[in-house]
């Protein structure tokens, strides 16, 4: 007997009575409690985005080089000789904070399935993770957990995974966040999407059987944690590599083929999700009989089939007569498929179960309709005061070289090779630049070109000021690719932020959507696709606000790629850009003094623009030898990790800064649009006549030395230390308190 | 000469060593799927890395019953070359080709860096284009590579030169700082009695590109070219 509809069962659903009875409108009746259930999870915010899509809106989406914006699968962006890249960022907060390694590992397996639903083959991976104070007690057992989740799937699958960035701050503390990225590559004749086109064709599943795992995933995502999220443990996905490997192949293999009309992944809210969104797409009806679903599980009711989130599985739409072709190449690969349903020209999603129909929604309300919320919004309080900082207002330290060491040891600057040592990077041999670089290059077999792709955000600037943090993001971002050598495309956001019905987490989620729209316009890098990941929030404290940015850039041609660390012993070290004193919210304030407070780097995007095309011309000059970013621990600890970067061979450096500005604010200062530049002394005049031709500002700051990293201010040696001890210093992460 | 590049479910290095196989080296070569009862002419069969039947049970335990294996075995019997990389080592092991088997890495963590290996026999059909004691750079990816025999059976791998690499110091030290997983005697490779079957954990085939900033993995190919032609002639 199914339980009977009360308001306290829809307020379980994570409903309000004014949603609950746009529904009883939608459908002209109550729902039963299936339809109930789906209702709940496909209007969830993870799934309907109810209280971001009015911001979202607002994102540039548009561009020459965009071939599908946000709203498919993954964002497609061509790169020329009829290829196009296919990529998102998506969160797995929630799930991992529960169980770290599952939570992980689903969320890899997630965002892969994104990318080869549209037929693209993924060839690299992303992540970008918070996790809270290395001395909380629980940072070490979820770092541990999610860093192998990572590995675990993302190893098995085959897919290198190739950079990404890892933070600690206290606000993580309840909430870390785990946001994947991955890209895949994919003829842009050979795109698929997931449309439920063409009545009569038959509905497909495939892949793993079908368990109670997952249900409610979504909902759980959308809610805050209180001391009992722990027992919501079975509502996290349970991750199967192999299987999904072979999802994989098989999919590509039946997409060589023309026999596929439209495929989706059964991933947040199921069948549920993947059968109304493919039937919204092309306003079209499915008809589904669940008593078909393979399953591992005796005894599933209609509501737990059509929420489950078992992973590995996927909705095919097949031209009709073409089942049997399909079926051979899914059971060469041992995996289920069997012919679940089919298109109908009605538009409503109806769910049999052995010829009883069980629910029977409306598929374009129940996928785009669900209720759109202006929240209100004001600036948070807790800004008051938190800006108002003046350099007077700490003491200068008499002695840097041992600041420029803690803070080069401090977690988040120090090398991150602890984890991805445990990443397979190399797989698919298409890594020209490794994990530890600015961007990681990968090249695209075939052709001259490589992809480049970082993953940014400084959560702190952000919590200071949330549009300047967004802007911030992007810029870092679009920088990080031109050190490489590479054009900036476009991007991929994933929004992770507090409880949105509290108004100043509405505050920060707008302004840094201004942040990011502003950049992204100006640095023509339009938004493809991303994720909104809300109440990450533990018992009314929320998370920094984090709007964490992947970017993906093109380079024309692989052998003109570049690399952060230096290489040859008396190159000349240039700064491209002009450094200003801007030591709010900086790592140095918080490692040295335990401040977050302050204005956080102003940013200037026509200068950004004249940094980013002076670098990526005299780089496409052949002149620059090394190009590193400028950004956490400032010009210090730049220089140093130029030096240090690539172990294998170690160099020092003698620079000569000449300023008024007091030295810690110069040293260590984080003005943005910076780039250290190494190249050979008779480049500088070439160099220097492309900055001028573009009005860039361009300062000589030293030379390449042998071992011993040297910086004189105004004449005065203020820093002298043997590289070697810098590099030791910065080498073990793996002495941090919580991977003990 | 021609190559086949077996296929396993979970096997994911098959289309990088069938990569370096045809636009590298410019030979023949074929996928061969491990549901194949038949084997076609090869001169040499390559056992590819990844996680053939997910690792589920032990690494390559599932796959030595997969129908092509009873060909490979009598391709192997009757002399044929065989290289397994990483899991096609762990595949040899299981189906009882090469002698020993793998245990956890010591640090009980995948492991994806460069390391050193010190070439101990050239006299292989895959070693034979470099000398006895040269050292190479090439990456290592797995978390099962952790070497182990038991001492008859080293002895025995010892006596006959079956031990073709061994994790060394850049300039050929063997010594356990240089061990990555915790292999006995530092072992990175080895081959049959017969030296026909090769079985290794580094990948040749991510380090056989100038652009991929290592070709040392090259020589390996080299040599199994090298050897087919001479055994030809």
């Amino acid at each position: 007997m199914e339980p009977k509809i009360t308001p306290e069962l829809v307020a379980y659903h994570g409903l309000t009575d004014e949603e609950y009875q746009k529904i009883i409108g939608i459908m002209g009746r109550e729902p039963n409690y299936t339809e109930l259930g789906i209702f709940s999870v496909m209007w969830s915010e993870h799934c309907s985005y109810k209280s971001s899509k009015v911001h979202l809106k607002k994102l540039p989406v548009d561009g020459p080089q965009v071939i599908h914006g946000p709203g498919e699968n993954a964002g497609v962006v061509d790169i020329g000789d009829g290829l196009a890249v296919v990529f998102k960022i998506e969160s797995h907060n929630h799930p991992s904070f529960i169980e770290p390694y599952q939570g992980a590992a689903t969320g890899v397996g997630g965002i892969l399935r994104d990318i080869f639903t549209m037929g693209a083959r993924p060839i690299a991976s992303l992540n970008s993770l918070r996790f809270g104070s290395p001395d909380h007690p629980k940072t070490g057992y979820l770092m541990e957990g999610v860093v192998s989740g990572i590995a675990g799937y993302g190893n098995c699958m085959g897919v290198p995974t190739v950079g990404g960035e890892i933070y600690f701050n206290d606000c993580y503390n309840g909430n870390i966040l785990v946001n994947a990225f991955t890209l895949g590559i994919v003829k842009i004749d050979k795109i698929f999407k997931g449309s439920a086109s063409g009545p009569g064709n038959p509905v497909i599943y495939v892949g793993s059987k079908t368990g109670r795992d997952g249900i409610h995933g979504v909902t759980m995502a959308s809610e805050e944690f209180d001391d009992k999220s722990e027992e919501r443990r079975p509502t996290v996905q349970v991750g199967d590599p192999f299987t999904e490997k072979l999802l994989l192949e098989a999919c590509l293999e039946a997409m060589k083929k023309d026999y596929i009309v439209g495929i989706q992944d059964m991933g947040g809210a199921g069948l549920s999700c993947a059968s109304s969104e493919m039937a919204s797409r092309a306003g079209t009806g499915i008809e589904l009989d669940i008593s078909l679903i393979p399953r591992r599980e005796e005894g599933m009711i209609p509501y737990e089939v059509m929420l489950s989130e078992s992973q590995e599985r996927m909705l095919l739409v097949v031209k009709k007569g073409y089942e049997e072709e399909i079926e051979r190449i899914f059971k060469k690969w041992d995996l289920d498929v069997v012919v679940v349903g089919e298109v109908t020209t009605d538009g409503i999603i109806r769910v049999k179960d052995n010829g009883r129909v069980v629910a029977e929604l409306p598929a374009k309300p129940l996928a785009n309709e669900a209720p759109i919320y202006t929240r209100p919004s004001t600036k948070p309080r807790y800004l008051d005061g938190l800006r108002e900082f003046r350099l007077d207002d700490i003491e200068e330290p008499k002695e840097y070289t041992d600041i420029l060491l803690r803070l080069l040891g401090s977690p988040n600057i120090a090398s991150k090779e602890w984890v991805y040592r445990q990443y397979d990077h190399m797989v698919r041999v298409n890594t020209i630049v490794l994990p530890g670089s600015d961007a990681a290059v990968i090249r695209i077999q075939g052709t001259g070109k490589a992809i480049a792709m970082t993953v940014d955000c400084n959560s702190r600037y952000c919590y200071l000021d949330p549009y300047t943090g967004g802007m911030i993001a992007v810029a870092e971002g679009a920088r990080n690719l031109v050190c490489s050598g590479a054009k900036p495309l476009a991007i991929t956001d994933c929004l992770n932020f507090g409880n949105p019905e509290n108004p100043e987490i509405m505050w920060q989620l707008e302004q840094s959507i201004k942040g990011i729209s502003e950049a992204c316009l100006f640095l023509n890098t339009p938004v493809v696709g991303g994720n909104v990941s809300f109440y990450n929030e533990t018992q009314g404290v929320a998370i920094y606000p984090t709007p964490t940015i992947a970017m993906v850039g093109l380079i024309d041609d692989y052998s003109l790629h570049c690399t952060p660390w230096f290489k040859k012993e008396g190159d000349i070290i240039v700064l491209i850009g002009k450094t200003e004193e801007e030591i709010g919210g900086s790592e140095y304030l918080k490692v040295i003094h335990n401040l977050e407070k302050g204005i956080p780097p102003k940013i200037d995007l026509k200068r950004e623009k004249m940094v980013h095309d002076t670098c990526l011309e005299a780089i496409r000059a052949g002149i620059i030898i090394s190009a590193h970013d400028c950004s956490e621990g400032g010009l210090g600890v730049t220089l140093a990790e130029c030096c240090i970067s690539n172990k294998e061979r170690i160099f020092g450096v003698t620079v000569d800064l000449d300023s008024p500005m007091r030295r810690d604010a110069l040293l260590f200062g984080e003005s943005q649009s910076r780039i250290i530049v190494s190249l050979d002394e008779n480049d500088f005049s070439l160099l220097q006549k492309i900055a001028d031709n573009k009005g860039c500002p361009l300062k000589l700051l030293g030379r390449v030395d042998s071992n011993k990293l040297t910086i004189n201010i105004n004449g005065d040696a203020i820093i002298r230390i043997e590289t070697e001890k810098i590099a030791e210093k910065w080498g073990k992460i793996s002495e941090l308190k919580c991977l003990k | 000469m021609k190559f086949g590049v077996l296929v396993f479910p979970g096997s994911n290095c098959d289309h990088d060593c069938y990569h370096v196989i045809k636009h590298v080296m410019k030979e023949d070569v074929d996928f061969v799927w491990h549901k194949e009862e038949k084997l076609s002419d090869y001169d040499c069969l390559i056992i590819p890395g990844g996680f053939s039947y997910g690792d589920y049970l032990r690494p390559g335990a599932i796959s030595k019953f997969s129908p092509i294996m009873k060909e490979v075995i009598r391709f192997g019997k009757r002399g044929g070359l065989i290289l397994g990389i990483c899991n096609g080592f762990q595949i040899l092991l299981e189906s009882g080709l090469l002698q020993g088997a793998m245990m956890k890495n010591q640090s009980l963590k995948f492991i994806c860096k460069d390391v050193y290996i010190r070439i101990e026999e050239s006299k292989t059909p895959f070693t034979s284009q470099m000398n006895t004691g040269d050292v190479i750079k090439i990456p290592i990816a797995h978390a099962d590579g952790n070497y182990f025999a038991d001492e008859k059976t080293i002895n025995e791998l010892e006596e006959n030169n079956q031990i073709v690499f061994r994790y060394s110091a850049p300039g050929g030290e063997i010594t356990d700082d240089v061990n990555p997983n915790g292999s006995l005697q530092n072992i990175a490779g080895i081959c049959n009695r017969e030296r026909n079957i090769l079985g290794m954990m580094p990948h040749p085939e991510r380090c056989s590109e100038k652009i991929l900033g290592n070709e040392s993995g090259i020589h390996i190919f080299k040599s199994i070219i090298e050897s087919s032609t001479l055994s030809q002639a």
